[in-house]
């Protein structure tokens, strides 16, 4: 090899490292496997797949890493307010609530170890991993915070976004397979809010943060049912007078239909 | 086969659907009535958040009260002049109840108050009603004729106004009233009245058989109509798919249940309908009663991004 040729190469490793910003680079590699998930009437729950490769240049540790892997994905954003029912009278009613302001309708974590393995306690509530470190800003009165995991109001919130499926935490869910291959299923149940969503896998390695990646796809629906859904919202008028025609024309057959007898 | 309901936001069985209206039109055929009191629950017990259940089953109630009203127009068993005058009651009634409905909703209490008055009104007017057919049933075995009714304080209200066809010349105060009531209830309530609408237009009023359930029927289809696009229009919760499946399967349901009712004698129909109501209040009452499941419930109150 010749001095100019052991240049070029030098050169080349220093961009890369300048590139990652890491001494040992390396670099994630991701996609989903569609980019665009049109949801038609009679879906009924899909799985996104999402593959990606740890790829390792000269830099890198020659000694093998255990590599750890956080995939989380979370798709559009709202306000949503959690009430409590509490007796009063004899009868349960709606008393107390709290407001979540812009968080998640959809949100997956998911890993291919417990996250307490991946890293410690500290480093998971920086990184938010895990539900129960998940920044979920409420309002209460005037102020705006996240509280503590166990509190009742966000504990139910997660619960319930658990149940319908929209909330998710698995940490077997992300695949080696090979030490350097991964694999992971971002399943999509029925109600899944339409927009945009956001994916973002981040590599792990001695408990430490490596490198991060991100990666997007979006939520659609077509159809008739949207076509309603759209009209009901956007057209409320329009919607109203023509259900209300709707109901007066069926009335109208029926009457017509069982004129005879 | 499922079907996914665009605004109920939620998956349902066609058939199942279809089933409920036209069992609940075979009861409201057989009685008389829209049936909503009886829908607007079942809806709520499969799943159906009640402000969207209340506010589909407007647009049902309308489309069986119009094929109802065709056939007692072409009876002339319809009072066009009551017919409009509780009407401009019920116009007023329907704007209050949507605008209270949005109201209660953004307060959080709107599944609640439902509840409440379902259990409050279904249990009395059931009780009533029960009662009046048990006493009916008694005085028709011991051979007693029914008591000869007096003119009440009603008939000494001003504003004075002749109802050719009903035969009668009554005070608009107390129709009117009754419209926004009607109206009111309706809206809120997701019931088109009628099973509160003919009895006190027979026992206050004094509304003529022949009349009553024609001109109660003219009163529920429009203020059922408005109640559906002003819900469509306030509070964007109209299901218009989940409507459609209730209609088709309500106004067939009602043709069988109105042959069944000929066949019954009326007061062992009010005794029924009477038991049908207050069963349903009860059901209401137990669920506000027994400490829930789920204490928490969650909604979205609008998407940023």
């Amino acid at each position: 090899m010749n001095a100019r040729g052991c240049f070029a190469i030098c050169l080349a490793l220093l961009a890369a490292s300048f590139a990652t910003g890491e001494a040992n680079a390396e670099r994630l590699i991701v996609s989903v496997s569609n980019h665009r998930v049109t949801v038609t009437p009679n879906y009924s729950g899909e799985e996104l797949v999402l593959f990606g490769a740890i790829e390792r240049d000269a830099a890198t540790p020659a000694a093998p890493r255990a590599y750890d892997l956080v995939v989380t994905v979370a798709g559009p954003r709202a306000d949503i307010v959690t009430r409590r029912k509490e007796r009063k009278f004899g009868i349960w009613v709606n008393s107390d609530y709290r407001q979540f302001v812009k968080v998640p309708t959809y949100l997956a974590l998911f890993a291919n170890r417990p996250f307490d393995d991946i890293a410690s306690a500290d480093v998971a509530r920086r990184q938010q991993l895990g539900l129960d470190n998940v920044l979920l800003t409420q309002r209460i009165g005037p102020d705006y915070a996240d509280v503590v995991p166990n509190d009742a109001f966000r504990s139910a919130f997660v619960r319930l976004q658990l149940q319908r499926g929209l909330y998710r935490e698995d940490t077997s869910a992300v695949t080696f397979i090979t030490p350097t291959l991964f694999r992971t299923g971002i399943p999509l149940p029925a109600q899944v809010p339409i927009g945009t969503y956001d994916v973002e896998i981040r590599l792990f390695a001695n408990g430490a943060l490596v490198t991060r990646t991100e990666t997007a796809f979006e939520i659609v629906k077509v159809g008739f049912e949207q076509f309603v859904a759209n009209t009901a919202r956007q057209n409320g008028l329009l919607y109203g007078l023509v259900t209300a025609a709707m109901a007066l024309m069926t009335g109208w057959i029926a009457s017509l239909v069982f004129a005879k007898d | 086969m499922q079907l996914y309901l665009p605004i109920a936001d939620l998956p349902v069985n066609v058939f199942l659907i279809l089933a409920m209206g036209a069992a609940v039109g075979f009861v409201s055929g057989m009685f008389g009535i829209g049936g909503g009191f009886l829908m607007t629950p079942l809806l709520i017990f499969i799943g159906i958040t009640p402000a969207v259940a209340v506010a589909s089953v407007a647009s049902h109630i309308a489309a069986s009260s119009f094929s109802g009203a065709i056939s007692y127009w072409r009876r002339r068993a319809i009072d066009p002049a009551l017919a409009l005058v509780l009407l401009i009651g019920g116009t007023i009634g329907t704007a209050l109840g949507v605008s209270t409905f949005t109201l209660l909703r953004s307060l959080g209490q709107l599944d609640l108050t439902i509840a409440l008055s379902y259990v409050v009104l279904l249990t009395t007017v059931g009780a009533l009603m029960f009662w009046e057919g048990l006493l009916a049933m008694r005085r028709i075995r011991r051979g007693v004729p029914a008591p000869r009714r007096t003119h009440g304080w009603i008939h000494t209200l001003p504003l004075k106004m002749r109802f050719k066809r009903s035969k009668m010349y009554l005070s608009v105060i107390p129709v009117v009233v009754i419209g926004v009531v009607i109206g009111f209830l309706g809206a809120v309530m997701g019931i088109g009245g009628g099973f509160i609408l003919v009895p006190v237009m027979i026992y206050l009023l004094r509304v003529p058989t022949t009349t009553v359930i024609g001109t109660s029927m003219v009163l529920t289809l429009f203020t059922m109509l408005f109640a559906t696009v002003l819900h469509a229009v306030t509070n964007h919760l109209v299901d218009a798919v989940l409507a459609l499946m209730l209609m088709v399967g309500g106004v067939t349901g009602a043709q069988f249940g109105a042959r069944a009712g000929q066949k019954i004698r009326s007061e062992q129909l009010r005794l029924l309908l009477g038991l049908l109501i207050l069963a349903v209040g009860i059901r209401f009452a137990v669920e506000l009663v027994i400490r829930p499941t789920e204490l928490f419930t969650i909604r979205e109150i609008g998407v940023n991004e």
